[in-house]
This record gives C-alpha cells, structure tokens and sequence, in this order.
C-alpha cells in the first residue's frame, strides 16, 4: 500500500513542517503523525511507524531526524535542509523571543499551573498516537498478538519500571527483531513452496 | 552571573554539544542530566536556576524540545557578556551561544540519520532492513504509550493528582477517537490548569 500524495515542492515541506512544528507542545510527534498520514497523507501508518522505528533507533532529536528523513526521501538534501528549516526555524525564534523577553515570567505561579495543565494534556496526545498507531501491525509479519506481547513490553519497561531506553531499544528490539527475521524467512519459505505449509 | 569567555571555551562549549549529539539516543531531553553536569557543576558556566529556566521555557514554546538546549547556549552567551543585568548588550553574544550549541547539537546526529536513513531505504529489500523494521514496529509504539504516561506520572501521583490523569485520560480518548484540533486541547489544558482546576 502506497500513500495517496507526497509534497509538492520543497517549499511546501519547509512551510508544511512549519505549521506542524507551531502546534506542537510538548511533544511534537503527535502532530506529526496528525498531519502527516491522516490530514496530508504523505504517509501510510505503516510507513510512518517504520520511518519512526529508524529515527528513534539514531541519536538526535526523533522529530527532527523523521523530518530530515522525509524531505531527503522526496526532493534529497535540498528536501532535508528545507523539513529541518521549517521543523527549526520559527520554533527557535519564538523561543528565544521568549526568554529574552519574558525570563522571569515562567516562575509565576499562573504561568507553573498552565504549564502543568498543559503538560497533562500533551501527555493524552501521545498517548493517543501510539494507540492510533497500534492498527499499523494489523499486517505486521510477527502477528498481532505478538505484536502487542512486545508493545505492551516495552510499555511496562520504559514507563513503569524505568529502564534506560538503549536497553529497551536494544534488548527488547533485539528480539524482536531476530523473531521478525525468523517470521519473514517463514513466509518466503512458504510463499516459493507453493503456500502450503 | 558575569563570565570571562575565551575562543577556547566557546569551542569546548561546541565539542562537548557534538559529543552529546550523538549519544541522544531518545532524543535531545536523554543528555539534559549530562549538560547539567557539564554545564552547571563543573564549567560552572550557567546557574542552576537558568538551567530549569531553560528547561521550562522551552515547554512553554512550541516545537521540537530540543529547543531547550539553544535556551542553555543563549544563557552561557549572557552571561559571557556580563550577566542579565546588562540587558540588550547581552543579546548578541546570548544569540551566538544559541547557535552554537544548536549547530553542535544537531550536525553529528542529522549527518549520521541522513547516512544511515539513505543506506537503510537503498537496501529496504534486505531481509534485515525488514527485520528491523518489523520488529522495532511494536516497540516503539510501545514506548509512544509510556512516553506519555511519564510525561504523567511526572506531574504527580495518580493518587494526589488524579483531575491531572483524569485530564490526560480525558484527551488520550478524544484523540485517539475524534479529530478534533490538538491546539484545542492545550488551550483547554492551560485554562484549567491556570485556574487551578488540574
């Protein structure tokens, strides 16, 4: 299955990735995955949690490497420097409009209690991604049920018992990763043997 | 705070942000205890309150939270040229140390996900491209769940806090089941919070 459109130009990524960037607080990803695949649909959910996987395995900031690799699959380098421009550009001037500005206002107590309001909230939003993301293994090699076995794994290691992320992202992923080159030589096997088991 | 910087501590600044670069496995906010380290306890370039300040800023903007690391270069460069207390003449210097460390923190990473992105979709055919790629699919949308539910439990217990988790409940279901405008819900989630109903 293929994505329905890409961008037009790399003006349209620079300010298609600008506007995403504006949106998001806290926590980007979810308006990534908003824009992206269901409003633009330059990407399948499949597609997206695979280009995903790639940018969270890489050091760096996971949104801004998703951007880069997005502008460099269409329009190459010229592509990436225009997704990262937008992801960066006007963000970073708010920001630093901000603390020029307004330094001691972050310590009011209103400012604290709208932050932590706002806090809760983008914590819902990417709670919601990953579960909208979850009918992407529909067709996922491994089966679904082995599927959520892992995702529900990694869920319980990195949010409640705290493990570091490269353990998780390496240890759990490992095997993961291993059963899914097993799955996949599984069907190939079967596929060229007439599809009878 | 007022500092004496030299071109050597400016590079240091830039080396010490290229080596975290590519340590930030899980994004930039991974290497924020290593900066304080670095920048707080041992250069003692920045105080401990522009540190948080960095931090809490770069919440309140919108973007990518990497941003907070240009608010720790901005912060190094004021007080390079004399502290907050110089006002205007400060921002220069504040806008290099910015830069800096935002080039410092983003040109290893960026470099090696363009390389290794390219590489990974050339070869997407090989059976451990899609091996990766299959197996790491569960796990981080795994991880995009907990993510969410630190962000959480970082604003209190469950047991004291729950109108926060109910909030948070409360827009994990209208988004994952509506389409309704995310910036709604940060408006909505800075009103209660702003009149302390969260």
């Amino acid at each position: 299955m293929k994505a329905p459109n890409r961008p037009t130009s790399r003006s349209d990524l620079f300010w298609s990735f600008s506007r995403l960037a504006l949106q998001g607080f806290g926590g980007v990803v979810a308006v990534v995955q908003r824009e992206m695949v269901e409003k633009k649909q330059w990407l399948t959910r499949e597609e997206f949690v695979e280009e995903w996987a790639v940018a969270q395995i890489l050091p760096g900031p996971n949104v801004v490497n998703l951007s880069l690799m997005i502008g460099d699959r269409y329009f190459g380098i010229p592509g990436a420097l225009a997704a990262l421009a937008g992801m960066l550009t006007f963000p970073l001037m708010i920001v630093l409009a901000l603390v020029a500005a307004f330094s001691g206002v972050s310590d009011l107590a209103p400012v604290q209690a709208a932050l932590r309001g706002m806090g809760a909230v983008s914590a819902g939003l990417i709670t919601a991604t990953g579960l909208k993301l979850l009918s992407a293994l529909k067709q996922n090699p491994l089966g679904v049920r082995i599927c959520w076995l892992f995702a529900a794994a990694s869920f319980v290691a990195i949010g409640v018992l705290r493990w570091p992320l490269a353990w998780v992202l390496f240890g759990i992923g490992g095997v993961a990763c291993v059963l899914a080159y097993r799955a996949i030589v599984r069907i190939h096997h079967r596929a060229a043997h007439g599809g009878a088991p | 705070m007022s500092l004496s910087f030299t071109l050597a501590d400016w590079l240091s600044l830039l080396v010490h942000f290229m080596a975290l670069s590519l340590l930030a496995i899980g994004g930039a906010i991974t290497t924020a205890p290593d900066m304080h380290r670095y920048l707080v306890d041992e250069q003692h370039w920045l105080t401990d309150h522009q540190f948080t300040a960095s931090i809490a800023l770069s919440q309140a903007a919108p973007g990518p939270n990497l941003l907070f690391i240009a608010l720790l270069g901005w912060y190094v460069g004021v007080n390079a040229a004399g502290g907050a207390s110089a006002g205007m003449a400060t921002w220069p210097l504040g806008l290099m140390g910015a830069l800096l460390s935002m080039v410092g923190i983003l040109v290893p990473s960026t470099t090696l996900t363009f390389v290794a992105s390219r590489w990974a979709h050339r070869n997407r055919e090989l059976l451990a491209v899609r091996a990766f790629k299959t197996g790491m699919a569960p796990v981080v949308i795994g991880l995009l769940a907990s993510t969410g539910w630190i962000l959480c439990a970082n604003l209190g217990s469950a047991a004291e806090s729950w109108r926060l988790w109910l909030l948070t409940a409360a827009v994990t279901l209208l988004v994952w089941r509506t389409r309704i405008h995310m910036l709604w819900l940060l408006a909505a989630g800075a009103l209660l919070g702003a009149l302390g109903w969260v």
